[in-house]
């Protein structure tokens, strides 16, 4: 539980000034203890433990990324979400959307990370570029790596949003020019979690914020630490078109007639049957829609190395050494002929090589047969 | 054999070479995975049909998927009972003809390599059980089982609730996710396929060179051998 600060006000105070109602409160309580998976109790935990602790102090650092994360945050389907976590009530500091700049900006992370050494949680978004001494992320005269183990020396954990945080994203692919690291290969000793997507679902950010605020400890994890609440299942599971993928029906082209039919998207190359997250579910946008609720296959960017995985639009990937439009069933297919052929080769060298044997073993039989 | 001339009948001897169970072991991993390559190979590339049809009135993925599993269970069931034999079987079911455990072993490999492979003219080598190339070539065939199997339920095991697929969960995250296990799956399906077509190229070959039952060995379990070359395996094993 984080310790209660009786100077400063409370999550709920902070939000009845804004304006919002009790009503409005206990409505995004319940949201999130659904989306945590939290039993009808967990609903009463939030409250109450949203009333009576004062804010958690974060500190959140931009790296190498797009800051697509931040936006799908501030988009999150509750008003309150953004208000309460990313508003300048919550962020101690944050490149994007804090007011100060600059000598005060940088003045305002050091004086957090002194003022609430153990306590802050430090959320990283963006990759950490490793080659060069760090030269390709430099901010305020520092290179990423260092403002990342200064800041994480006194946080009380770490959240990796993103899949840039959490296992490199795209700068990280082949040849990943800058070292692109994501933080969990750089941070060791903190509870650390990994939110990856490009960006993560909104309410699945706040859910995990919610739950660290509420409990005072990550969420349960599965083995490469993401929570288990939103990345346990596969997109494909939760599909509304797999009773298209079960029965066999696929879109062939973009443009087909199947594709109006809105048949599965399998064959244009969506990585659903791959990728764990809860798109199927929450879905995107307050809950609109979702890749392939647009007739867009999902390209799996919640998983590690999703751009070296292959094509977006096919389902199989290039064969390693074989130019992108090989896959394993064309070099397959190739080494498939080549052994016939040279079994063929083979039979007729036996057959001259061989020739006398064969041709004992074939006069044996033979006689044998005459005989009788 | 090279003393041999069309006028010297062999004698041969009856050996009792595959035992039962390493038959129906050998039958049923040859079914399996023929229908794991046709059903694998499907779920790769699914056939595009045009069906007037309901997608609640058909399942036919779902089977080919269904089919793949079930098959899958089969053979992995399978291969770890031949291990199993390798250890409690005959002499030519023991481990020791698959993995190199001594200098002979390679010498074998070379001498095959020689005369069945690049087919010198010399004097015919006659195993009795697997020749040491190929009992070699089998070995690599059960670490291409194995990779199949940690990549194949590491893939299941989001679809299951038994606890035997959660056992392969670690795959995925060792390998770094669904993606790569499945590309590893489906590339490791072609080593099958080209096995397949060099075995039974060279059953046949065993056959047609030597006419001592190879391919019906695989159907009763004996093997003939001549008497010649029997009393030779028999001195050199009891030297051994």
């Amino acid at each position: 539980m984080v310790p209660t600060d009786t100077k400063r006000p409370t999550y709920y105070e902070e939000l009845k000034e804004r304006g919002y109602s009790r009503r409005d409160f206990m409505k995004f309580c319940t949201m999130m203890a659904a989306y945590l998976g939290l039993e009808a109790s967990g609903t009463a935990q939030i409250a109450k433990t949203l009333s009576k602790t004062s804010r958690v102090p974060v500190i959140w650092l931009h790296f190498q990324e797009c800051t697509c994360c931040s936006e799908s945050f501030i988009r999150s389907s509750h008003p309150i979400v953004a208000d309460i976590i990313l508003d300048k009530l919550s962020l101690d500091y944050t490149e994007t959307l804090m007011a100060a700049s600059g000598h005060q900006a940088e003045a305002a992370r050091e004086k957090t990370m002194k003022d609430y050494y153990g306590e802050y949680v430090l959320c990283v978004e963006g990759s950490v570029p490793t080659a060069e001494n760090g030269a390709y992320c430099c901010i305020g005269g520092k290179s990423a790596e260092q403002i990342l183990q200064e800041a994480a020396a006194g946080a009380k954990a770490v959240i990796a949003w993103g899949s840039c945080a959490s296992n490199g994203c795209v700068q990280s692919a082949k040849p990943n020019p800058t070292s692109a690291t994501p933080i969990h290969k750089l941070i060791s000793g903190k509870p650390l979690i990994k939110v990856p997507g490009c960006p993560p679902i909104g309410e699945v950010m706040a859910g995990v914020l919610v739950h660290i605020i509420t409990f005072g400890t990550l969420p349960e994890l599965d083995r490469v630490g993401r929570p288990k609440a939103f990345y346990s299942k596969r997109v494909h599971d939760s599909c509304y078109r797999r009773p298209f993928y079960d029965a066999g029906l696929f879109v062939e082209t973009f443009d087909d007639e199947n594709a109006k039919k809105g048949y599965c998207l399998y064959k244009v190359g969506c990585k659903g049957p791959m990728t764990y997250n809860s798109c199927g579910i929450m879905r995107w946008n307050a809950g609109v829609s979702y890749p392939i609720q647009s007739g867009h296959g999902c390209f799996g960017c919640s998983e590690e190395n999703f751009w070296d995985n292959g094509p977006l639009y096919r389902q199989q990937a290039s064969f390693p050494g074989f130019g992108i439009e090989s896959n394993a069933d064309k070099v397959g297919m190739a080494a498939a002929g080549i052994t016939a052929a040279g079994v063929a080769a083979h039979a007729i060298v036996t057959n001259i090589q061989k020739k006398k044997l064969i041709a004992n073993v074939i006069n044996e039989g033979k006689e044998s047969e005459k005989e009788l | 054999m090279a003393t041999t001339t069309a006028s010297t009948t062999h004698r041969l001897r009856r050996v009792f070479v595959w035992e039962l169970p390493v038959r129906v072991y050998h039958w049923l991993n040859a079914l399996t995975i023929i229908v794991l390559c046709v059903t694998g190979y499907f779920i790769g590339n699914p056939p595009a049909l045009m069906s007037q049809t309901e997608a609640s009135f058909r399942y036919l993925f779902g089977t080919i998927r269904f089919l793949h599993f079930a098959a899958a269970y089969l053979f992995f069931f399978n291969f770890a009972f031949r291990i199993y034999w390798g250890f409690v079987g005959n002499k030519y079911a023991d481990w020791k003809n698959f993995i190199p455990t001594n200098k002979k072993y390679f010498k074998e490999i070379w001498e095959v390599l020689k005369i069945d492979i690049f087919l010198k003219k010399e004097r015919e080598h006659m195993s009795v059980g697997h020749n040491a190339l190929a009992g070699f070539i089998y070995f690599l065939t059960f670490i291409a089982f194995l990779v199949q199997c940690i990549t194949g339920f590491g893939l299941y095991a989001s679809m299951s609730t038994w606890w035997f697929a959660d056992l392969f969960v670690w795959a995925g995250h060792l390998f770094g996710g669904d993606f790569a296990l499945r590309n590893i799956h489906h590339a490791a399906m072609w080593f099958f396929i080209l096995f397949t077509i060099v075995h039974v190229y060279l059953v046949f070959y065993h056959d047609y060179v030597e006419g001592r039952g190879e391919i019906s060995s695989m159907g009763g379990g004996w093997k003939f051998i001549e008497e010649d070359s029997f009393k030779k395996q028999r001195e050199e094993d009891q030297k051994s």
